[in-house]
């Protein structure tokens, strides 16, 4: 890491930590889903994008994650209490989900991972005594006001984005990072070369798991209501997903910047084309698979200031 | 005897999940891509069939060619235009843009046709036959045999010509198809169009069983997923003994667990299965 690109870094950290001092709930609200999305995209990013498995189910964690700090925090464990116990359990079951679906490979894998978000919504829904079923969790509500609300949610939410950040970075230029790159290249020869692949590829689902799931309780407490349809939502799978390729696979920065351009296309269409929103986002995938694969890092936007400078 | 009553419901759904999965295996065995456009199309199939039916009085079962043609040659312009840009790339970038081809597909029926369920309702239905305590609702069984005959086509199609004969051609080795001259681009955009054409007939058939909404699609889609895994990707006969075993699983499940856990009964199956057996119960390879 440059010593420039690291000053960036701080500047922006800076920049947002400072943020709650504009007043603005709207904004933090925004920053706050930005971060949210940063976190489950960098999740992805562990196993899509440095082990190259195609992982459809970073909703089947985040719901996860979302129930079990709701159900906690509803037996009257503190909030912090509660997302750790989130934590514990998304990462318990990311160890014991790994170890089965890491065998499969390719449409397999995909499969199995989007159907399982699927199974533990439809268990979500069927488990009411537990869960409350269809209708829903409702969390007690603090008797804070909601600017107050809105910070502590919002340093919550990017503290866990900085975390996560910081473990990806680590996770990159380690040992870990360079066996998932090897088996995102070529996972035989990895395997031929003594590279112990499943370990690997376990960590780097276990640690997506516990990201995804963190996320989760946070939102659940954030939201203050939760429901099967919402957190298990296919589109916590796929939005993770979109935002990594808009920001670059694979690379540490990628899924930061693909989270906040993503969400600022988001809100855009949100706010101009209310009822065709779905129909704008599927455009935009179509438009980003076809013309830009490699993601929005990927343009060279130095060699068109330097082109500028020069003219 | 209420065993056979549910032998055969089990059946008669398993047809038309046959015609469901038919299509989307054989674009998975010969594109490998996941299609997730599959359930969309067979939404509109359906769509095709009620207003035909409601607006100008068309039967159903005959909707199954108007709906096909359509939308067959909607699927080829799609993959010739669309998705062979990416086709050859991995899982991810052709599972995403069958995912976004599906939000707008979706978007689009969410608009025109309103949220509601809708579901056609015969004015002259064909009845019940009983044979003792055993009864056999005949729309439905008259919609399982078309589907068969259905799925029995596409396989004479793939047997018998010369277009069918590339695209198994394909399947097995895509360079050396490419060596003997055959248009890989065009075969691709034949075959994802048989699959629509077959999911918009599928659509139309289940109109008389089935209420539907613009967003049933994933549902349709999902049980194609374990159909497909259950007789193995690619292959038609697989299709349609998957689509009867599938049917089976689902009237004997909702007996056993309940008809709200028939969903996750399906899918724990096809983990499983995925794991122990990734080629299909049936272990067929090819056509």
């Amino acid at each position: 890491m440059t010593r420039t690109r690291l000053l960036l870094y701080i500047v922006f950290a800076a920049i947002l930590v400072t943020l709650p001092l504009l007043g603005n709930n709207y904004v933090l609200r925004l920053a706050t889903t930005a971060s949210m999305y940063a976190v489950l995209t960098m999740a992805w990013n562990v196993v899509g994008g440095f082990a190259g498995y195609p992982l459809f189910g970073i909703a089947a964690f985040f719901g996860l994650g979302a129930y079990s700090s709701a159900i906690a925090q509803s037996s009257g464990y503190p909030i912090t209490v509660a997302w750790l116990i989130a934590v514990v359990t998304g990462t318990t079951f990311a160890v014991f989900l790994g170890h089965i679906l890491l065998r499969l490979r390719g449409h397999s894998f995909a499969i199995a991972t989007l159907v399982i978000a699927e199974v533990l919504r439809e268990l979500t829904n069927g488990w009411t005594t537990l869960t409350g079923g269809g209708m829903g969790l409702n969390l007690l509500a603090f008797p804070w006001s909601p600017t107050a609300l809105a910070i502590f949610f919002f340093y919550a939410m990017f503290g866990l984005a900085v975390a996560t950040f910081a473990i990806t970075c680590v996770v990159a230029r380690n040992r870990i990072g360079f066996a998932l790159n090897c088996i995102r290249q070529n996972e035989d020869a990895a395997n031929i070369v003594g590279i112990d692949t499943t370990r690997y590829k376990i960590v780097a689902f276990t640690l997506s798991g516990s990201f995804a799931s963190a996320a989760g309780a946070i939102y659940a407490s954030w939201t203050g209501y939760i429901e099967p349809t919402d957190v298990y939502d296919v589109l916590f799978s796929v939005k993770p997903i979109i935002m990594a390729l808009l920001g670059g696979m694979g690379t540490v920065v990628g899924p930061v910047v693909g989270a906040i351009a993503f969400l600022a296309l988001d809100e855009f269409v949100w706010r101009n084309f209310l009822l065709l929103h779905t129909g704008v986002l599927g455009f935009l995938i179509v438009v980003l698979i076809l013309f830009l694969p490699s993601g929005l890092t990927s343009l060279r936007f130095d060699r068109l200031w330097h082109g500028a400078a020069s003219s | 005897m209420i065993f056979f009553q549910y032998f055969v419901n089990g059946l008669i759904l398993g047809g038309l999940y046959a015609c469901i999965a038919a299509g989307f295996s054989l674009v998975w065995g010969v594109l490998s891509i996941i299609n997730l456009l599959h359930g969309s199309l067979i939404v509109a199939g359906f769509y095709i069939a009620y207003f035909s039916y409601t607006l100008l009085g068309i039967h159903p079962f005959l909707s199954v060619v108007t709906s096909a043609v359509p939308l067959g040659g909607l699927s080829y312009i799609v993959q010739y235009g669309i998705i062979n840009r990416v086709v050859a790339g991995s899982v991810l970038v052709t599972l995403i843009l069958t995912f976004g081809l599906e939000l707008m597909a979706n978007n689009a029926m969410l608009i025109s046709f309103s949220a509601d369920y809708k579901k056609i309702i015969l004015t002259h239905p064909l009845g019940v036959i009983h044979f003792g305590t055993l009864f056999i609702p005949l729309d439905r069984a008259a919609s399982t045999l078309i589907a068969f005959f259905l799925i029995l086509s596409l396989w004479l199609i793939l047997r018998l010509t010369s277009m069918g004969r590339a695209i198994v051609a394909i399947r097995f080795d895509r360079q050396a198809a490419l060596l003997m001259g055959i248009d890989v681009d065009k075969t691709y955009a034949t075959t994802f169009a048989l699959g629509g054409a077959l999911a918009g007939a599928a659509g139309s058939l289940l109109s008389v069983s089935f209420p539907v909404a613009p967003l049933s699609g994933p549902l349709f889609l999902s049980k194609a997923f374990v159909i497909c895994v259950l007789g193995g990707v690619g292959s038609i006969s697989g299709a349609a003994i998957g689509g009867l075993a599938f049917g089976l699983l689902e009237s004997f499940g909702a007996v056993l667990f309940g008809s709200e856990y028939a969903l996750t009964l399906a899918f724990v199956v096809l983990i499983a299965l995925l794991l122990a057996r990734p080629h299909g119960l049936l272990g067929v390879k090819g056509f």
